[in-house]
């Protein structure tokens, strides 16, 4: 009946086999084909469509050129690491694309174009490659080319740097409402245009409306999951509250905190890539809430105005320590020692 | 209990936490009725097709059996007899390769010319009178000693000994009788085939068994895609005590681990077994056999098998005699076609690839399903990105991703630390896996290289 293995089969003219040519493999014989790795990043892409758009419609040309600086030199250190590792080509899976973007829309509009090159090449080969590429890394590659030209460009990327005085864009007038916060002058934005996103602040963070739509279709499509984002948000606005109650004359309350920064765009885009989160539900909790926490005490007690960068990389640091102790006891309990 | 009322199904609203939902399938053959496969001219009876010690020959080369004759037993505590499943003439021991990779010693036996055959064969096995009201119950131990007799084993997968489930032990007693009609693994109908045209050996097993154990109560789970199976088993139950619950049809519903919590409230330990919370789980074609076995003496010689898939031309639910082969199976199912390219003994979760359809069927055989090229496009392996998918999707709420990948480097502490040996590889994870790693295979291979070490 069946053609041995090894045969070649016969086939027809049309190029269909004329008769079965049987294989073994090991099971599970079926898989799913609603995901791929790749599809788990283009859901990403597709998330930051709102928050790209509002980055826009505030910040103009600037926005599209920063982002597209990012991605692109991002693109290329991938290619190039990868090709110095000897591996195929690792474009396809759209994860340069990922961290590019992110990386594109936590910079300032203003920041010169050799720093978004920089960060790039430092997040993709520093942050990425260097671990062994994709699933390897312990850090958020974006967060690391961010961290490393925050340091190295303290002056391009300060809080001056997000204001022009003379800027025909209204809100590039005005500080960032972290800033204003931090040094208690100038006027705090309302609460309705922190949310819309009318407010100065890097590319992608000013519209928490933005990151909420583009989120919330993330979590839908499970391509991140809901308990970082939500136990983080939840962790900053504990945090801030306890702070409001010690320091009750601060224009700055639990909502300002909320709405403003980058703490909604981390909590959606930063906290939830999956290879620097824990694995685990519980895992996923703590996280999130360590996140906000420390998201918060950076504003309120180091120098920096945001605390999202080195909050999301001290948290990356312990995801394995994290990991380790939230391993979930499987159904029906510990098995007994054999 | 005055007058017969069908114990109407009753509706089970929760799940089990993980699992998935595969295509079923399911409707290639579910609309086609038990067919009887004309007698083979030969079948090769294995000597071992359950969990347990291998059995040893009772009958010689060239000597004659009638169909149900003992064909090889063991004394050893886990076994099971196997009888001949036609009459015929012995021919010499030969040794053939189970799905699961075992070789054993197989019993040839040649057809005779008196066979039972066609519908006659049927009504032999499942049709006739099964009482389940005025049934007269013999001891336990009588109960226990026809099942051992009768060579029976766990038809639904696992081929477990069911004499050895059946008996009693003092330090555990039994509270329920479940009887699983769950039939989660995709393409497979035999059991939904039996419960709808045979229901009447059921109950009379799923009875049988509840006084052998001395369960208080008997439920029978049934996923709710097979809602007439349920109809027609409370019908053939009316009268007795035996409730009917419909479960939510998901993957692995029919595991033990999963089913015990939805229908008796408690987990079972996650090394133990039913038995630790006071619960049997009784496949539906093992009660049928059960009733067969305690009312008329018959040894476990058929089974329905499903042959099923894209890649056979007629699927089919067929009555067939152990030791058939795999490929007369196909025949009778119209065939390969043409796009052929995986034949499974069992279905595409948890079956094994056949390499050799000479293979004969044995007592654990549910199922042959054939995937065609179309049904198995693959991807190609990419990195673990951690996204926690095969973690949703494990019903015993294990870490899948660590524990395959500290087998595939050898990292054994760890994959003890994610209990490695707790995993059933019932396949979730892998179905999930968005970077198509074969989770389940490495940590097989990891479970194998730690049952060496």
């Amino acid at each position: 009946m069946a053609s041995a293995p090894g045969n070649a089969p016969a086939i027809s003219q049309n190029g269909e086999p004329l008769e079965p040519r049987l294989q073994v493999a090991p099971g599970p014989h079926l898989s799913s084909t609603g995901l791929s790795t790749q599809r788990l990043m283009i859901d990403v892409l597709i998330a930051l469509v709102p928050v790209l758009g509002m980055a826009f419609y505030l910040f103009r040309w600037f926005a599209l050129l920063q982002v597209g600086i990012c991605v692109v030199s991002c693109l290329v250190t991938e290619a190039v690491a990868s090709s110095w590792r000897g591996s195929k080509p690792t474009l396809g899976d759209a994860s340069a694309v990922v961290t590019g973007l992110i990386l594109g829309l936590s910079l300032p509009w203003s920041a010169p174009w050799y720093v978004g090159v920089v960060a790039s090449v430092v997040a993709i080969g520093f942050g990425k490659a260097v671990f062994g590429g994709l699933g390897q890394n312990i850090f958020n590659p974006a967060m690391v080319g961010r961290a490393f030209v925050m340091i190295s460009f303290a002056s391009s990327l300060g809080a001056t740097a997000y204001v022009r005085p003379e800027a025909a864009l209204e809100i590039l007038t005005q500080a960032t409402p972290l800033t204003a916060a931090k040094e208690l002058s100038g006027s705090v934005p309302g609460l309705w245009a922190l949310f819309v996103g009318n407010a100065n602040g890097s590319l992608g963070e000013t519209s928490v409306l933005a990151c909420l739509v583009g989120g919330l279709y993330l979590c839908l499509r499970r391509s991140a999951v809901w308990q970082i984002p939500v136990s983080m948000i939840a962790s900053a606005a504990v945090v801030a509250g306890i702070a409001n109650l010690l320091m009750p004359e601060t224009p700055f309350t639990v909502l300002h905190h909320l709405v403003s920064g980058a703490l909604v765009f981390a909590a959606f885009f930063i906290a939830t890539d999956p290879v620097t989160s824990p694995l685990t539900t519980r895992g996923q909790v703590i996280f999130g809430a360590g996140l906000g926490a420390l998201v918060v005490a950076i504003r309120l007690f180091s120098n920096y105005p945001e605390g999202v960068v080195f909050a999301v990389l001290l948290m990356n640091a312990v995801v394995p320590l994290i990991n380790r102790v939230t391993i979930p006891k499987p159904l029906g309990g510990l098995p007994a020692e054999a | 209990m005055s007058l017969a009322q069908p114990n109407r199904p009753s509706l089970s609203r929760r799940s089990f936490t993980g699992g998935i939902h595969p295509p079923s399938s399911k409707q290639l053959a579910r609309d086609q009725p038990i067919e009887v496969v004309p007698n083979p001219k030969q079948v090769r009876i294995p000597l071992l097709q359950h969990v347990g010690a291998l059995c040893e020959a009772t009958v010689k080369a060239r000597s004659e059996v009638v169909a149900g004759d003992l064909v090889g037993k063991s004394e050893a505590p886990v076994s099971a007899f196997v009888h001949a499943s036609i009459s015929g003439k012995v021919a010499r021991e030969s040794a053939a390769t189970l799905p699961n990779g075992r070789r054993v010693p197989t019993i040839p036996i040649k057809a005779g010319d008196e066979q039972l055959e066609g519908q006659a064969l049927f009504e032999d096995t499942y049709g006739g009178e099964w009482p389940t009201l005025r049934l007269d119950l013999p001891t336990p131990d009588l109960i226990i000693q026809a099942v051992r007799d009768a060579g029976l084993v766990g038809m639904g997968g696992a081929a477990f000994p069911t004499h050895i489930k059946l008996a009693p032990n003092p330090k555990k007693p039994i509270d329920t009788l479940v009887i699983n009609g769950c039939e989660c693994e995709p393409y497979l109908t035999a059991d939904y085939r039996l419960m709808l045209e045979a229901p009447g050996p059921i109950v009379a097993g799923a009875l049988l068994a509840a006084s052998a154990v001395g369960a208080r109560r008997v439920i029978v789970g049934i996923e709710d895609d097979k809602r007439a199976a349920a109809e027609a088993i409370s019908e053939a139950a009316a009268g007795t005590d035996i409730e009917v619950r419909v479960v939510k049809t998901k993957y692995p519903q029919g595991s033990e681990r999963q089913l015990v919590p939805i229908l008796v409230g408690s987990n079972v330990p996650a090394n133990g077994l039913p038995l630790d919370v006071g619960v049997v789980v009784v496949n539906v074609a093992t009660a049928a056999a059960i009733a067969r076995a305690v009312l008329r003496g018959k040894p476990m010689t058929h089974r329905i098998v499903t042959v099923t898939g894209r890649g056979v031309a007629q699927p089919k639910n067929l009555l067939a005699p152990i030791g058939i082969s795999y490929g007369e199976l196909i025949e009778t199912a119209g065939g390969l076609t043409p796009d052929a390219a995986r034949v499974l003994a069992g279905g595409p979760m948890m079956g094994f690839t056949l390499g050799d359809l000479d293979t004969p069927v044995t007592k654990g055989t549910s199922g042959i399903t054939v995937l065609t090229r179309n049904d198995l496009q693959q991807f190609e392996e990419t990195a673990c990105v951690r996204c926690g998918l095969c973690v949703d999707a494990c019903p015993l709420n294990l870490v899948p991703t660590r524990i395959a990948l500290a087998a595939r480097k050898g990292a054994w502490t760890l994959a003890e630390r994610y209990y490695i040996n707790t995993c059933m590889e019932c396949g979730c994870c892998a179905y999930q896996c968005p970077a198509q790693i074969p989770l389940v295979q490495l940590i097989r291979m990891g479970k194998a290289h730690l049952a060496a070490a």
